[in-house]
This record gives structure tokens, C-alpha cells and sequence, in this order.
């Protein structure tokens, strides 16, 4: 959609810092989200005044006030919405929808669920924190079932939604994973929303320090991150473990843990394909299965019909088919009749 | 019966009456026929007089089985016309529609002029050499009676045949079916003799100029439309299907030659969401539904009022609450319009008088929209989006010209999206893809000037005073109220929005009578105009009908101290004038 203009001076990171003051509690996950954004967005080669980032409500939708860009902080759930009626009137623009498992998924899911399948080309970065941090620590629809929080004080009764799931179960035609604090891949994966045509979703692992700490320690720690993340690379097999010697072999249709050795090589694993519904659908289902590794980077990208473009068709083909509209001869109508 | 009556109104509309409509339908799509609850009317008034509503008792009643008969026999005059479909009047039909006995036999109806034709059998005989299923013929008895009232009226048949030639156009055995029904019945008339009667109703006393017949939801959406162009901004609309407004929608949605781009939203609430976005991006974004998607769409209009956004919400209303009486008119959103959101969220509100009148009140809600970044409400209803009338047309080059006034970076200074102008005290519209001016805006309270979050005690009220203020300054827009009658007297009648026809109905009547009674219709409901308080208090008594329990009333008699009294009535129809005159005459004696 926006091109690179040659003339305009090479942006950089500072150009993309607001002058408010960041209030995000010291040591949350959404500051390296914001950082990392800041980062690549010189490098995405449009014209700053074309980005637009729409929010809804809670911790994460504070973000469009600290880019220097166009911003709208909207209400609870309805970001999706509004960045479809932003899109549709100036399909120009870079719209980005920043949201949280809370606004996402719950009060706002019908709506992230329609963006997705009507492929409107806007990204969607959902902070994912497992929590409801700005209303002080009740459990999210991405919380665990079991979940001890202030309103679950005997532990959460629903059972968690998978938002990368849901989101190719809305037919969304780019979806990824990143994690706060993996600031490289987190970078590659927005540039990747960026490039892609149509709805863009990612769903990022953020801590959330002050009521859900350590959500996502297995998959950042040392120790622990080499056994339980998933790497995925197109067309690679997927391989995983602090000696790459663990992958992920499908028996029938039940996909498994296997060691490489002996028994299996990386030629008997399942090779990742970004364009296979299917395979994501698999990957997308290791979440919250403690005997498997969680899958990082892009699950799923094809490219699919984009809805702002064929409404622009349409009124190409009106205006060609009907002649462009006349303001007068619509007023007359066909029955109308004189009084002298 | 929608399709029969609409015809015979485009039919009286190009010969020139004056017309006004009542569509009159179930909420059930396809209720079961001959219940009583599936009845559908179409009442239809015209005049060679200039008329203002549907009617009080039509003069003719077409009753095509028992059902339409037991259920509207009370609306007809005594003495008047009735015309019913024989072959309908089976034991069943009767059974279903509760008659014990026939009342085309029993004596039920012997004070009336009754024609009591078998239309199902003729039009059967009509069409008795076509290949088509019985079901197919039977369908054409509504074209029959039409033809009969073309005779009886003196109206002419083309128009209907060369619409029938339209809308079939692709199964010619429909188009010849329902043209040798309308034939038949037209011809029926003519030979059978037993109409005593014919009646040439000659054109009415229009003013000078081009007229089409209009209905409201059709107005409205033309109105908008006009607006867009005037701005030279397109149109955007987000909505949801619902009755009685999902017209604006369909009649929108046929307008991509114009460029109009409609948005068909998974809510009520994503449709109001999208017009704020496509606001927000610089079109005019439009969001029309009914009372009960309006309560969804709450949370979003304050949003749209502490953003400062243009916005029109157009609420076509229906019965409530809840629910209620989907297909049936009623002006009980009143106090929704004007006060359904959480915090102090003012918002302007024009209401429809007239179907033609939508054009003007869509237009200017847009006007309004515009000039103050206000969201805006219109309040049309059930009656006006449905009804139609003749509609002088107007020139498009003659409407004002809107001037959305976009913020540039010209001077290079660093922008503040919350300054505002001085005398209307709007803020800036800076769209995104203007270089130099990206800012955020959102629901948390703003900073006076910049816009800025803030949560400052003194800057929260400031900003509450600067919201309230800015839409009270509309009525600086709104030109001096019209009173109809003399400027003082015994009684005022003040109504608002789709009653008009019915007081002014009303007005005429009692003005024939010679009681010093005036009348004064709102259209903007808010802010009201301001040479209203000194109007008010030169009547010994105001009488405010509304189709609510008193939501007019309330505020006048909030805002003014004054005993307003009030005509209320939920009925799901319009007022019948002779109630108004009735309040009238025992309120003045």
C-alpha cells in the first residue's frame, strides 16, 4: 500500500518517541514491546504521517500515546472496529491495533474475531500477559485454568482460550508468535506483519511483573528456553532442545516429542510450512501442553482476497458500470412530475 | 399488501394529489396467513387539499381474508367503503381470524357499503389459459383489487404495468399474470356495475416546482449523501441490520457509483465504532439503528463526544423497551438521545417532522456534525422512515456549501488538536496522512489546548463546561421558531419529530373551530431554539402530545417552569388528529 518516498529524509527511532511520559509499572513487559516497535518502524519505509495505531482499553492500550505517530486510545474491546472504519476511509494508511488478551479475547473477541476473517490489511500486536493487570490482577480468558487470583480466590473455572487458535480459526492470513524480551525475532515479526497483505496477527508473550510474574519464565530463562521454545523457520524441520536434538515427528496425525539419534533423524520430522492451514493449526495446539515445546515466530501466511481492496473495487465497477453518481438526477428519480 | 399500496401511492403521487402513507406490518416475516397476527396494511390518504398524515378513518377499507377484516374493521368510518376478497372468507380463514359466524352474511357489516368479490376466482379465470401453478395466479388477487381501486379513483394503470414490467423482468409469465389481474379487476369495475359510485379526486394545490413521492428512510439516506458531496468528503456508514432503519443501509449500499462505502458490521457497536474510525480518518462517518441497538451503541458515543469527532447517529425509532414493537412507530428514545450515556456526554438532537423532512434533517445533522466536531443525533421513527408523501425537489446547487476545514501544517508550529475556534469552539480536525500534525486522541480526559492526558480536577471541569458549552452553541444555527398561528392566544401546541402532521392535522381543524390556538414544532430538540422561553409564556396553555409517556414534557417543564400539559400515547401509530383536537377542546373549553 505505502510507498517509500525517495526524498523524505531516513527516519530513525527518536523520530517515532512521543514527548509523554511512559507510565507503565518499572520492569513490564510492554516497555521492550514499545522499544522494539520504536526500532524497526524507520526501517518499514513509510511515511511517518501514514501510521495510525488504535487502541482499546487496559495496560497494553496506553501504546498509541508514546508513538509519535497518529493515535487513537479508544474504548474497551472495540479497537478492531475502529481501525476497520480508519482503513476503509483511507486505505493509504498503516494501521496497527495494539490489545490485550483481556480486550482481545473477552470483551472485544467478536470483533478481533471479524477484522481477522473479513482481511482487512491492518496488524493486530496482542500483548498477551496471562492477567488483567489494570484493574489489578483478575484472571484473563488466556489465564490458566485453576488460576488463584482475587476474583478466582479458589482458582479460575473457565478454560484458557488460545488466541493463535482462534485467530486461524477466523481465517486470519498471517499469525505469529514473539515474546517481549526476545527482541530480535519480536522486530522480524512485526516487519513481517508489515510486509504481509491483509490482517496481521501476533500474539506477544509479555510479562507482566507486578500480578503475573514469570508467566513465561520457562520459555526466557537460560536454563529452561532452549527445551521449551520452538523455533520456527519455513521449510525447516522443527527442531528444538539446548543440542537440537529434540523434534517433533508426526505419528499418523498425533504429533510427537521424539529424540534425534538412533531411532529418528531430522529427515523423519515435521518440516514447518507457513502456507499449510494444518500444520499451524497442530503448532498452534502445543500451548498450554506441558509435553510440548512453544512454537515462536510465523505460523501461518498466505495471502488472501483483502476487504478494502475489493470495496474499492466495487466502486470502480459502479462508477464505470452506472456512470459516476449525479447528485441531481438522484434527487429527481425516475417518477417525479411537474406543478405548474 | 406493502407492494400493493406503495404502487397505488406512486400511481396517486403522479397524478398530482397531495398523499400521505402508514405502512403498517408484523414483525414476523412470514406470519401464518389469515391470523390475525400476520395482517398487513397499507393506509394510504390523498386529497386535492394539501394533507398532513396517513388519516384518522380511511374512507375505503380493502379486506383480502377475515384477519384484515377483524382487525381494521374499527379504523373505517361509519358508512365507509369495504371491498374484501370472498373466496377468502372460508371456514378456516374465519375460524383462524375468530368469527363464529360469516359477517359477509351474518348482518355484521349491513351499516357499511360492502363488495364482497370473489378475486380469487377471477383471477383464476384470467389466467386460466398460462402454463403457471395455481399458487402463482392466486398470488396476483393483490393486482386485482388494485385494479378495482384504479377504477373506482379514475387512476391510471401504466405506471403499475411498467413497473411490473421492471421487477419481473427476468420471468415474463409473472409479468403477464399480475398485468391480466390488474386488468381484470380494472375491468371488473367497469362492467359489473355495482359500484354506485366513482371518484375523481383532482390534483392538490401544490406549490410550483418538481415533485417525486418519498418515503423517510430513502430521504435520510439521500440527505446524507447530499451532505458528503456538499463537504467534497466521502460517506461512510457502519451499521447492523435492524428494523425499522436497515433501509438507510440497503439504499446506502446501492450508492457505490457516489463513492459511498458501507460497512456492514459484526454489531451494533462495531458498526458505531467504524463511522468513529472513518471520522477519525477524515470521511463522514454515519451510523443509523433503532432504539435497541442505540443502548448498545452508548459506550461508543461518548467516546465520539470527548474525542470531538463528527458523527451522525440516526436512530429510526421503534416501540420499546427492549424489543418491544419492532415494526410499529413510536418517540419514547427521546431522553436516550439526550441522556443515554454515562458521564456529562451532551449531544445535539434534530428530529424529523416530515418523510421529505429526513433529507434536511440528515443533511443538516451532518452540517452540524461537521462545523462543531460534534457527534450528532437525528431521531426519525417508524412512521416517517416508512411513510411517503409528495416531496418538492430540491436543486442540489442550491443547498449550502459544508466546509470541513481539515487542519494542515502550514506554518510549521507544533499543532494542538484540543485549541479550538472561537465562536463555534470546535477543535481541529487533523486527519492521519497529514505531515507534520500526528497527535492521539482517546477517551481518557483531555488537557484543555493540547489534548493531553490529563487527570487535573480543575481541567475536568473546564473541559465538562467547554463540551456543554460548544453544543449549546448550535442554537446560533438554528433560525427563529415558526409559529403557525397567531403569536399568542389560549393554547399552544408544541411537538417535536414525526407528530407534526398530526397536530398540524389538528391545528387546522381547531383554527376552522376559531380557538385562538397556535402551534410550534421542534426540530432540534437540542439545543432548543432560544426564542423559545419567550414564545411559551405568551400561551394560557401549552399542550405537548408525544407518542411517549412525556419526555417533551418533562423538559419543558424543567427548563421553562411552566404546566405544560401532555397528550401521551404508545399505540405503536401516529396520533389521529381528532385526538389532539379532543385534548385541545378540554384543555380550552
Amino acid at each position: 500500500m505505502a510507498e517509500a518516498t525517495v526524498e523524505t529524509p531516513k527516519l530513525d527511532r527518536r523520530d517515532f518517541v512521543s514527548d509523554q511520559a511512559v507510565r507503565w509499572c518499572p520492569g513490564c513487559g510492554d516497555y521492550a514491546i514499545l522499544a522494539q516497535t520504536q526500532k524497526i518502524f524507520p526501517d518499514l519505509g513509510v511515511d511517518k504521517e501514514k501510521f495510525v495505531f488504535i487502541s482499546g482499553i487496559g495496560c497494553s492500550s496506553r501504546f498509541p500515546y508514546y508513538m509519535n505517530t497518529y493515535g487513537f486510545h479508544t474504548i474497551h474491546g472495540r479497537a478492531p472496529a475502529i481501525a476497520s472504519g480508519v482503513k476503509l476511509a483511507n486505505p493509504e494508511l498503516s494501521v496497527w491495533v495494539i490489545t490485550g488478551d483481556g480486550d482481545a479475547l473477552s470483551i472485544g473477541g467478536n470483533h478481533t474475531i471479524h477484522l481477522l476473517r473479513r482481511n482487512l490489511d491492518i496488524n493486530v500486536m496482542l500483548f498477551n500477559n496471562r492477567i488483567y493487570g489494570l484493574t489489578k490482577g483478575q484472571y484473563s480468558p488466556t489465564s490458566e485454568l485453576g488460576k488463584i487470583t482475587k476474583s478466582t480466590p479458589m482458582g479460575s473455572l473457565d478454560r484458557p482460550f488460545n488466541p493463535l487458535a482462534l485467530a486461524l480459526g477466523s481465517q486470519a492470513g498471517f499469525v505469529a508468535r514473539a515474546i517481549d524480551r526476545e527482541t530480535a525475532q519480536l522486530q522480524s515479526m512485526i516487519q513481517r506483519a508489515h510486509s504481509h497483505s491483509g490482517s496481521s496477527f501476533i500474539e506477544i508473550y509479555q510479562n507482566c511483573n507486578i500480578f503475573n510474574d514469570g508467566a513465561f519464565a520457562p520459555m526466557t530463562e537460560k536454563e529452561t528456553k532452549a527445551d521449551n521454545v520452538l523455533w520456527l523457520e519455513n521449510n525447516k524441520p522443527l527442531v528444538f532442545g539446548k543440542e537440537l536434538n529434540k523434534g517433533i515427528r508426526l505419528d499418523g496425525n498425533v504429533p510427537k516429542v521424539v529424540e534425534i539419534g538412533d531411532k529418528w533423524t531430522t529427515n523423519d520430522l515435521l518440516v514447518h510450512n507457513e502456507t499449510d492451514w494444518t500444520i499451524a493449526m497442530l503448532l498452534s495446539n502445543f500451548t498450554y501442553q506441558d509435553e510440548f515445546p512453544n512454537p515462536i515466530g510465523v505460523f501461518y501466511s498466505v495471502d488472501e482476497p483483502i476487504y478494502e481492496v475489493m470495496l474499492a473495487e466495487q466502486i470502480k465497477f459502479a462508477k464505470k458500470n452506472k456512470g459516476i453518481g449525479d447528485m441531481q438526477t438522484l434527487l429527481d428519480g425516475s417518477d417525479n412530475w411537474v406543478v405548474e | 399488501m406493502q407492494l400493493t399500496g406503495t404502487r397505488f401511492t406512486e400511481t396517486t403521487a403522479i397524478v398530482g394529489n397531495d398523499l400521505s402513507t402508514l405502512p403498517d406490518y408484523p414483525a414476523e416475516i412470514r406470519a401464518p396467513a389469515g391470523s390475525l397476527a400476520g395482517v398487513s396494511a397499507f393506509q394510504l390518504h390523498f386529497s386535492s387539499k394539501d394533507i398532513h398524515t396517513p388519516g384518522d378513518q380511511p374512507d375505503v377499507l380493502v379486506a383480502m381474508n377475515p384477519a384484515a377484516l377483524k382487525v381494521h374493521l374499527e379504523d373505517l368510518i361509519p358508512g365507509g367503503i369495504i371491498i374484501t376478497n370472498e373466496s377468502a372468507f372460508s371456514r378456516k380463514n374465519l375460524k383462524l381470524a375468530g368469527y363464529e359466524s360469516n359477517p359477509l352474511e351474518d348482518g355484521t357489516l349491513d351499516s357499511f357499503e360492502l363488495y364482497s368479490i370473489e378475486m380469487s376466482r377471477l383471477v383464476a379465470t384470467a389466467c386460466e389459459d398460462m402454463d403457471i401453478s395455481p399458487k402463482t395466479v392466486e398470488r396476483t388477487k393483490n393486482m386485482f383489487a388494485l385494479g378495482i381501486l384504479y377504477w373506482i379513483y379514475n387512476r391510471p394503470l401504466e405506471p403499475t404495468i411498467n413497473w411490473l414490467g421492471v421487477k419481473f423482468k427476468k420471468r415474463p409469465e409473472l409479468i403477464d399474470s399480475n398485468i391480466r389481474a390488474l386488468n381484470a379487476g380494472y375491468n371488473y369495475g367497469e362492467t359489473v356495475e355495482i359500484f354506485t359510485t366513482r371518484f375523481s379526486v383532482e390534483k392538490a394545490p401544490l406549490a410550483a416546482g418538481k415533485y417525486r413521492n418519498i418515503n423517510g428512510n430513502f430521504a435520510t439516506s439521500v440527505g446524507l449523501l447530499a451532505a458528503s458531496e456538499k463537504a467534497k468528503i466521502p460517506l461512510f456508514y457502519g451499521g447492523y441490520p435492524i428494523t425499522p432503519a436497515s433501509d438507510i443501509l440497503h439504499t446506502l449500499a446501492s450508492f457505490r457509483h457516489f463513492g459511498v462505502k458501507t460497512f456492514q458490521a459484526e454489531d451494533e457497536i462495531a458498526g458505531i465504532s467504524s463511522a468513529i474510525g472513518a471520522s477519525f480518518a477524515g470521511s463522514i462517518g454515519v451510523t443509523a439503528s433503532s432504539g435497541p441497538g442505540i443502548a448498545l451503541k452508548s459506550e461508543a458515543i461518548g467516546l465520539a463526544v470527548i474525542a470531538e469527532l463528527p458523527l451522525v447517529i440516526i436512530n429510526v425509532q421503534r416501540g420499546g423497551p427492549s424489543t418491544g414493537l419492532p415494526t410499529k412507530t413510536e418517540q419514547a428514545d427521546l431522553f436516550q438521545a439526550l441522556y443515554g450515556r454515562n458521564g456529562e456526554a451532551p449531544v445535539p438532537v434534530i428530529a424529523a417532522q416530515t418523510p421529505g423532512d429526513c433529507f434536511y434533517a440528515a443533511f443538516e445533522a451532518c452540517q452540524v456534525a461537521i462545523k462543531y466536531r460534534t457527534p450528532v443525533f437525528m431521531l426519525s421513527d417508524g412512521y416517517l422512515a416508512n411513510g411517503s408523501e409528495p416531496w418538492s425537489i430540491p436543486n442540489f446547487d442550491d443547498l449550502p456549501s459544508i466546509h470541513p476545514d481539515f487542519s494542515s501544517n502550514e506554518n510549521g508550529s507544533s499543532f494542538m488538536p484540543y485549541a479550538r475556534d472561537e465562536k463555534t469552539l470546535a477543535r481541529p480536525w487533523a486527519t492521519p496522512g497529514t505531515p507534520g500534525l500526528e497527535h492521539r486522541i482517546g477517551g481518557l480526559e483531555k488537557e484543555d489546548v493540547t489534548g493531553n492526558v490529563s487527570y487535573d480536577p480543575e481541567n475536568h471541569h473546564r473541559m465538562t463546561e467547554l463540551r456543554a458549552q460548544k453544543v449549546a452553541n448550535i442554537v446560533q444555527d438554528i433560525p427563529p421558531t415558526e409559529i403557525l398561528g397567531a403569536a399568542s392566544g389560549d393554547l399552544l401546541i408544541l411537538s417535536w419529530g414525526g407528530t407534526y402532521g398530526s397536530c398540524r392535522s389538528a391545528l387546522e381543524r381547531l383554527r376552522n373551530e376559531d380557538k385562538r390556538v397556535s402551534l410550534v414544532h421542534l426540530r432540534w430538540v437540542n439545543p432548543l431554539p432560544k426564542d423559545l422561553g419567550e414564545i411559551l409564556i405568551r400561551f394560557k396553555n401549552v399542550l405537548i402530545p408525544e407518542l411517549n409517556m412525556g419526555q417533551l414534557s418533562k423538559m419543558i417543564r424543567a427548563d421553562y417552569l411552566i404546566d405544560a400539559q401532555g397528550l401521551n400515547h404508545v399505540r405503536g401509530r401516529p396520533f389521529r388528529a381528532a385526538d389532539i383536537v379532543t385534548k385541545a377542546q378540554k384543555l380550552i373549553g
